[in-house]
């Protein structure tokens, strides 16, 4: 089944709110070899003037697979966790992620595009915080293999 | 809201090696890391469905690899909150042998320095047997 190209433009219901925890933030932080202090210890961030650890600049994405999630379970997309390959990926920040955030996220499908039999999905996932702010944008290029 | 620099963006060229690092991954991590992000995918822990799905053996995460890579970055800025964006495209995969592992090296560069934004761009190269694994792997800093 081909990607459905009426997905371009579907805006997607926003996820459940995400609260951010300390210890998620520092597993999360040994996970990806991230050993600045502002990760992993409280007081360092706070003497940094953040209100407990911030997350390494990556953790967006744990928040960014919700709206991911949404995107494989729609009916009649044409989109298979088996046929994506990962193409690209990015982080636009307004401002770090930090312990204690309570976030949401809400997708939208960019663009759909056809190279070489495959399609490639943009999906653009939009990160706001309790308050309504914006905190990142997590931008994700799948590749989606065609039919064999 | 940020800790204090520890360099100037005046003090930049572009094309100046700030950092570099280098991982050895083992299985350990990618168990480790698919537990932190949810990401459940067996190619990254199975050697038989990484087969069956034709791969050369079970995979690092791409987003461990863009994970770490910008590690290196953080702890020369010396604030992980300074990280205003970041890029990467995944053009070849890191193949983690069950016994030997993976070695994976980062070296950045500056890239572009924008003083009316107060922002640095820091470009990544990353590098694993000898190849790079990572495309257009850009940074962007706030020095504000």
């Amino acid at each position: 089944m081909a990607v459905n190209p009426e997905l371009v433009g579907r805006h997607f219901p926003p996820t459940a709110p995400y609260l951010v925890g300390r210890e998620k933030v520092r597993e999360f932080s040994r996970a990806v070899l991230a050993t600045h202090p502002i990760n992993l210890d409280p007081s360092a961030a706070q003497a940094a003037g953040y209100s407990d650890v911030v997350a390494p600049p990556t953790f967006a994405v744990v928040i960014q697979e919700g709206t991911l999630a949404q995107l494989l379970n729609e009916p009649g997309s044409g989109i298979e966790l088996t046929r994506i390959v990962h193409g690209s990926q990015q982080f636009s920040y307004t401002r770090p992620i930090v312990a204690g955030d309570e976030l949401i996220a809400q997708l939208a499908v960019e663009s759909v595009k056809t190279l070489a039999g495959n399609a490639l999905v943009t999906a653009v996932s939009t990160i706001t915080d309790a308050a309504g702010e914006h905190v990142c944008t997590a931008t994700s290029m799948l590749v989606v293999g065609g039919d064999n | 809201m940020a800790a204090p620099l520890t360099h100037t963006l005046d003090s930049l060229t572009v094309g100046d090696e700030i950092a570099t690092a280098t991982y050895q991954l083992d299985r350990g991590n990618l168990v480790r890391y698919a537990g932190a992000s949810g990401d459940f995918n067996a190619i990254h822990y199975r050697d038989d469905i990484a087969a069956e799905v034709g791969l050369p053996g079970v995979l690092a995460h791409g987003m461990l690899t863009m994970g770490l890579s910008v590690q290196p970055v953080v702890e020369w800025i010396g604030d992980p909150g300074r990280v205003r964006d970041y890029q990467v495209k995944f053009t070849r995969p890191v193949v983690v042998d069950p016994r030997t592992g993976a070695t994976v090296t980062v070296a950045a560069k500056v890239g572009a320095v924008d003083v009316e934004a107060q922002t640095a761009r820091v470009d990544l190269t990353v590098t694993y047997e000898d190849a790079t694994v990572l495309g257009k792997a850009q940074v962007v800093l706030s020095f504000a």
